[in-house]
């Protein structure tokens, strides 16, 4: 599958947990050959009165695992607000199967980039992590003991679990991060996002999150990661998709990083020399050499 | 020395006193850890100031003050929550001019009586030696009323307080939880009317908060902490007024600041001294 085809009207923004495709999936291989868990048909988001995503069309397969990469201001972060909500959709519509009708709520979970968190509040790791099962807990309830373990059993994936009395402010900026991630596996997600997550990280963190991302797989957990690492897209991800706005392409890293495509992504930023693309942007010291 | 803390409240209005300073001393400085915390010091000073309007027509009617303020509190508090939501002007700058106009209107309406400047002052600067028992049982309900909401609502306003983007994502609607936030200051600062006035309510609903947060690390801590070192100031500033012969409502105020700057020097990790030795060991 590529780049999207067009349908014609577009309906209104639509969120479905639908009921259809309840075989358990195996990790996807291609795109083609599983039900979709998340779908987006023709999705266009404004922000301001400019198109930040315009038009996009994109299946992704039951616990498969994207690197969404493109320039800055391409439309990453957008697209992943709106598939949280957080952005409204102006046109098409995004379909989310989840392969338990049962489950309650939240089968999305949003790890923002190192953003616009006030880390001095008072609040420990514990009272953060905890968070993440604020949507399941509803109105008005305390956590109770089984929250508490989900907390605990996040804490300990991400190796956090000595930290947990600490105050947020207290931490390095990797451990934030990883409280973060453990905030969205207390989600228990179905399809977890993760925006930047290799940026301003070291490479033991780098490869810390590899190994997360190996175990979320196995697990058949959904993962779209953002990133300006072509590298770690190119030869981490099974399934990379190209955006610039538009969805320039989507596929196996071979069938994505392509001069055109690149080219078209790109534009005069990308510069072809013999066998290797150098990408002349950004830059915060993560990008291919 | 027994007797010197004791014969105060023998007599019966400075028992009433002590028990509305006590009330405002707590759920001011409770409240006032998610007014720190969101940083919404500015909007408390001008919910105060916006009722004021709202006390005089009462007085002018003479109706209940308390009812008054209430009403006018409630106004101003949806007034201001639908008017920062859109965004013509600035939300500081639309709460400036508001509460500075609520402010001028009420200084007029309750300048057309001839005892104007005694009853100014106490609706600005408070009367807790004048309050009645009716305005006592009031105060306590309302005071009830608020402390119980921040209680049940606890863990959705940390969320929405600490990450709004994902109280957003998980559905727990932080623009409900930011209106309701605003409704139960309105009611505080009526709450608070009698014992500090609208001139220093926002001095209760910042300090006893502020100095909390610079001595612990975690919300639940932070608030009772407050609601303590509120408390504690509220019976201590009325020994000063008693025996000083001095403004109530200033005397509690000041208290509660004498109390920050001691925290702000000493405090751990967060105090002055301590940020010092920090600073030092780094170099």
């Amino acid at each position: 599958m590529s780049a999207g085809g067009r349908h014609e009207g577009a309906g209104g923004p639509r969120l479905e947990a639908g009921v259809l495709h309840a075989d358990a999936a195996e990790p996807a291989g291609r795109p083609q050959d599983q039900p979709a868990c998340l779908e987006l048909r023709d999705v266009t988001v404004l922000y301001g009165h400019r198109t930040a995503l315009d038009h996009v069309t994109l299946a992704v397969p039951h616990g498969g695992q994207v690197a969404v990469v493109g320039p800055n201001g391409a439309g990453k972060s957008t697209l992943f607000k709106a598939l949280v909500g957080l952005l409204p959709v102006r046109g098409g519509s995004i379909e989310l199967r989840d392969r338990d009708p049962q489950a309650r709520a939240q089968p999305i979970a949003y790890v923002p980039q190192r953003e616009e968190i006030d880390w001095s509040f008072p609040v420990n790791v514990q009272d953060v992590v905890m968070m993440g099962r604020y949507g399941r807990l509803g109105w008005l309830r305390r956590p109770q003991a089984a929250d508490r373990e989900v907390v605990a059993r996040s804490l300990e994936e991400l190796a956090i679990a000595d930290l947990a009395a600490r105050p947020v402010g207290d931490l390095s900026g990797g451990q934030q991060q990883r409280v973060f991630l453990a905030r969205a596996l207390a989600q228990e997600p179905h399809v977890l996002l993760l925006d930047e997550p290799f940026t301003g990280v070291d490479v033991g963190a780098r490869e810390a999150l590899f190994d997360l991302l190996d175990r979320l797989r196995r697990r058949g957990i959904t993962v779209l990661v953002s990133t300006h690492d072509m590298e770690a897209a190119s030869q981490r991800f099974e399934l990379v998709a190209l955006l610039n706005h538009r969805l320039i392409a989507y596929g196996r890293p071979a069938e994505v990083f392509t001069k055109e495509h690149l080219g078209a992504a790109f534009g005069g930023h990308a510069l072809f020399l013999e066998g290797m693309v150098v990408i002349d942007e950004c830059c915060r010291g993560d990008e291919p050499r | 020395m027994i007797h010197w803390l004791t014969q105060p409240f023998t007599l019966e209005f400075m028992q009433r006193a002590l028990i509305a300073s006590l009330i405002v001393g707590v759920v001011c400085s409770v409240l006032g850890c998610f007014v720190v915390l969101r940083a919404m010091a500015f909007l408390g000073d001008a919910l105060a100031h916006a009722i004021l309007p709202g006390v005089a027509i009462a007085y002018l009617l003479g109706a209940n003050l308390l009812a008054g303020a209430l009403i006018a509190a409630l106004v101003v508090a949806v007034g201001i929550g639908l008017f920062s939501r859109r965004g013509a002007v600035k939300e500081d700058t639309a709460i400036g001019i508001l509460f500075a106009a609520a402010l001028a209107l009420g200084v007029v309406l309750i300048s057309t009586v001839r005892s104007y400047a005694v009853d100014l002052t106490h609706i600005l600067f408070g009367n807790v030696l004048g309050v009645s028992t009716g305005d006592l049982w009031l105060t306590g309900t309302l005071a009830a009323a608020v402390l119980a909401t921040v209680f049940l609502l606890y863990k959705e306003f940390l969320l929405a307080s600490f990450d709004p983007v994902l109280a957003h994502t998980l559905g727990r609607r932080p623009e409900l939880l930011r209106f309701v936030m605003l409704i139960l200051l309105a009611l505080t600062v009526v709450v608070s009317l009698q014992t500090v006035g609208v001139g220093l309510v926002a001095a209760m609903l910042v300090t006893p908060a502020a100095t909390a947060y610079l001595l612990t690390r975690r919300l639940s801590r932070m608030m009772a902490l407050s609601a303590l070192i509120g408390a504690a100031s509220s019976v201590a500033g009325l020994y000063f007024s008693y025996y000083l012969n001095v403004a109530s409502g200033a005397a509690v105020v000041l208290t509660a600041t004498v109390a920050f700057m001691v925290a702000f020097v000493v405090a751990p990790q967060r105090g002055l001294l301590a940020r010092r030795a920090a600073a030092r060991r780094a170099v």
